[in-house]
């Protein structure tokens, strides 16, 4: 036995005798082989499995990078717009932790939608997977309340008006509205107080959420196993060790695979950070780089793209009470996806015609509402905006029925 | 529960019950009663709600169709001279509007009727969309260009599209649901109007 040896053997004893004393104190390995190195994923995962790691990797960003803007913003009506400036004039690199978090934001809702439309196209919100929608819905709900919360932070024009639109959407609910909306907001306008309360709100409360949520959604993927674009249960066909045979461990396979997504989606994203931040007026919008001025509207306010689709809905509908009812209801109408879709085929793969053209249409009115909610309220874009605001919930009024009986193709036993 | 039970287990069922429930709703009550400070810490402050006083504004230098914007507890209240030919164009409005008598709107008592002022000259009014809070535009002329042809002068609101006359009334079909708010306000002398005050019952200017 050489010396190499001998000295290989008793660092390998060391360590595993470390790690022994952790896994009796904590059950680390055990943890790590189901969530990690034993967990089996289908291996047929395409390009549109790489948006859940995409989204853990911008929230990741979102929170660093938030921590340390906290470090230099005050979050004062008198301070908050010169202390964004001045952690874009006078901090050390901070232009570049502030456009990361801001070019951070959309890029969460990119991967987010995109993720979304993975679950629709794949059938991944359906049994046994209800839970793990339910809750990533939840998640998209937060965040939307996230970025709301954020976006009144610079204190800008447009901070400040699209906060007082949205808070008054409260004071649409009947009765109790104008009280919510004044306690909502700590005072009788958007103040000082509506802006330290959601600075709070923003950074502990709403993350703290978040990170619950995610933990859940994960852990309730893992205990169902994940989908994949065939939409068959890789649990039915086991070997003799009782795995799948068409699974592969996360680790080192799918690991390695979201690696390589991680790397591709960050050359875009530095992309937009150093060359590109305010994203044509999408990203940060103009009237942010003015100060709030809380007797003057901008002449055109839109929200976030992100949100454009929803408030082209809420525009739509010339009432004040319906079209909060109606921008609440494009959102909840999504917790319900499972119920509403009644056909036992998981994967557009194999559904029928019915599907498919019903998925079009509602991906094709959700992208022209969001072109149509950045655009001013002319009469003949809020007849457009009427008309789509029908077929998007025409997909959902609709798919009850037709996805009862869909003529599907023969589903194949295993993925391929 | 019978008295078997309690002897094999050695446990009281019942007992534990009963006192699970109790328990419970001491906690729950006593839950709610923790709770209030933190729901009523987010109402307005006494701060908050001491920074109301009334606001004087100067019209000698108004034109005639200038319109003037004053901030009145944090909020925008604007001051229009109106012309003589705008107040007789209000009349020929009243079918395209929700509410021609403001019988649905907020103002002073002395303030409803047909132009929605003390004086008719001079219509004060908070700038702020009855639909979701915008401040609306000053669109006083004849067919603005982003507002349509048929237009007679109001007040166009950006955000979704609101239109009111020149009384602050709400057209039709649009998603504003009421009148523009009128705040309580009287002539301190011919040419100062104070915002946020009633007329005095006597003397009034």
């Amino acid at each position: 036995m050489s010396y190499q040896e001998s000295n290989q053997q008793a660092t390998q004893k060391k360590q595993n005798s470390l790690l022994a004393w952790l896994d009796r104190r904590y059950p680390l390995v055990s943890t790590w082989n189901e969530h990690v190195g034993e967990y089996y994923a289908p291996k047929n995962f395409n390009f549109w499995y790489f948006f859940g790691s995409l989204a853990l990797l911008v929230l990741v960003n979102q929170f660093i990078t938030g921590i340390w803007l906290t470090m230099s913003y005050k979050p004062s009506a008198a301070e908050a717009f010169n202390s964004i400036e001045y952690i874009m004039r006078d901090v050390e690199w901070g232009w570049l932790i502030r456009y990361m978090h801001s070019t951070g934001a959309s890029a969460f809702f990119i991967v987010i939608y995109l993720h979304m439309m993975r679950g629709l196209l794949y059938g991944s919100y359906k049994e046994p997977r209800e839970l793990v929608w339910l809750l990533g819905m939840f998640i998209f709900l937060v965040l939307m309340a996230e970025a709301f919360m954020g976006y009144l932070l610079p204190w800008g024009q447009m901070s400040y008006w699209g906060a007082q639109v949205i808070i008054s959407l409260f004071g649409a609910i009947p009765v109790i509205g104008p009280d919510l909306a004044v306690w909502v907001r700590g005072d009788f306008v958007i103040s000082d107080a509506t802006l330290n309360r959601f600075f709070a709100l923003h950074v502990i409360a709403l993350p703290l959420v978040l990170i619950i949520l995610v933990f859940m959604h994960i852990v309730a993927l893992h205990r169902v196993g994940s989908n994949n674009p065939d939409g068959v249960e890789i649990k039915k066909y086991k070997n003799e060790a009782g795995l799948p045979i068409d699974g592969i461990p996360f680790h080192p396979y799918y690991s390695v695979k979201d690696t390589m997504g991680a790397v591709f989606f960050m050359i875009p994203f530095a992309l937009v950070v150093f060359y590109w931040p305010e994203g044509g007026g999408y990203f940060l919008e103009p009237p942010n780089f003015e100060p709030a001025n809380p007797l003057k509207t901008p002449e055109h306010i839109a929200p976030v793209w992100y949100f454009t689709p929803y408030y082209a809905i809420l525009r739509a509908v010339p009432d004040k009470f319906l079209g909060v009812v109606a921008m609440g209801a494009a959102i909840a109408v999504l917790f319900a996806m499972p119920w509403l879709d009644r056909c036992k085929v998981k994967s557009i793969r194999y559904r029928g015609l019915s599907f498919k053209l019903l998925l079009t249409m509602f991906v094709i009115s959700f992208i022209v509402l969001g072109w149509l909610g950045t655009q001013p309220a002319t009469p003949e874009l809020t007849k457009a905006a009427q008309i789509f605001t029908l077929l998007y919930f025409g997909f959902f009024l609709v798919l009850p029925f037709t996805s009862a009986n869909e003529k599907t193709k023969p589903v194949p036993e295993r993925v391929h | 529960m019978s008295t078997k039970e309690q002897k094999s287990t050695g446990v009281d069922l019942q007992r534990r019950k009963i006192l699970t429930g109790a328990t419970g709703v001491v906690g729950a009550a006593g839950a709610t009663f923790l709770a209030v400070p933190f729901v009523s810490s987010w109402q307005p402050s006494e701060k908050a709600k001491a920074a109301g006083a009334p606001v004087d504004v100067d019209v000698s230098k108004l034109q005639p169709g200038q319109m003037l914007t004053v901030s009145w507890r944090g909020k925008p209240v604007w001051v229009v001279r109106r012309t003589p030919e705008m107040l007789e164009r209000l009349e020929s409005l009243d079918k395209q509007l929700r509410d021609p008598a403001s019988q649905e709107s907020i103002q002073p008592s002395y303030c409803q009727n047909p132009s929605r002022a003390i004086n008719k000259e001079y219509l004060v009014v908070v700038g702020i969309c009855t639909h979701l809070g915008c401040a609306p535009l000053y669109r006083p002329a004849i067919g603005s260009p982003d507002v349509g042809a048929d237009w007679q002068g109001g007040f166009f609101c950006p955000c979704h599209g609101s239109r009111f006359d020149l009384a602050g009334r709400v057209f039709q079909s649009v998603p504003a649901p009421t009148n523009l708010e009128i705040p309580p306000h009287h002539f301190k002398t011919a040419n100062v109007i104070r915002i946020g005050e009633d007329p005095q019952k006597e003397g009034v200017a």
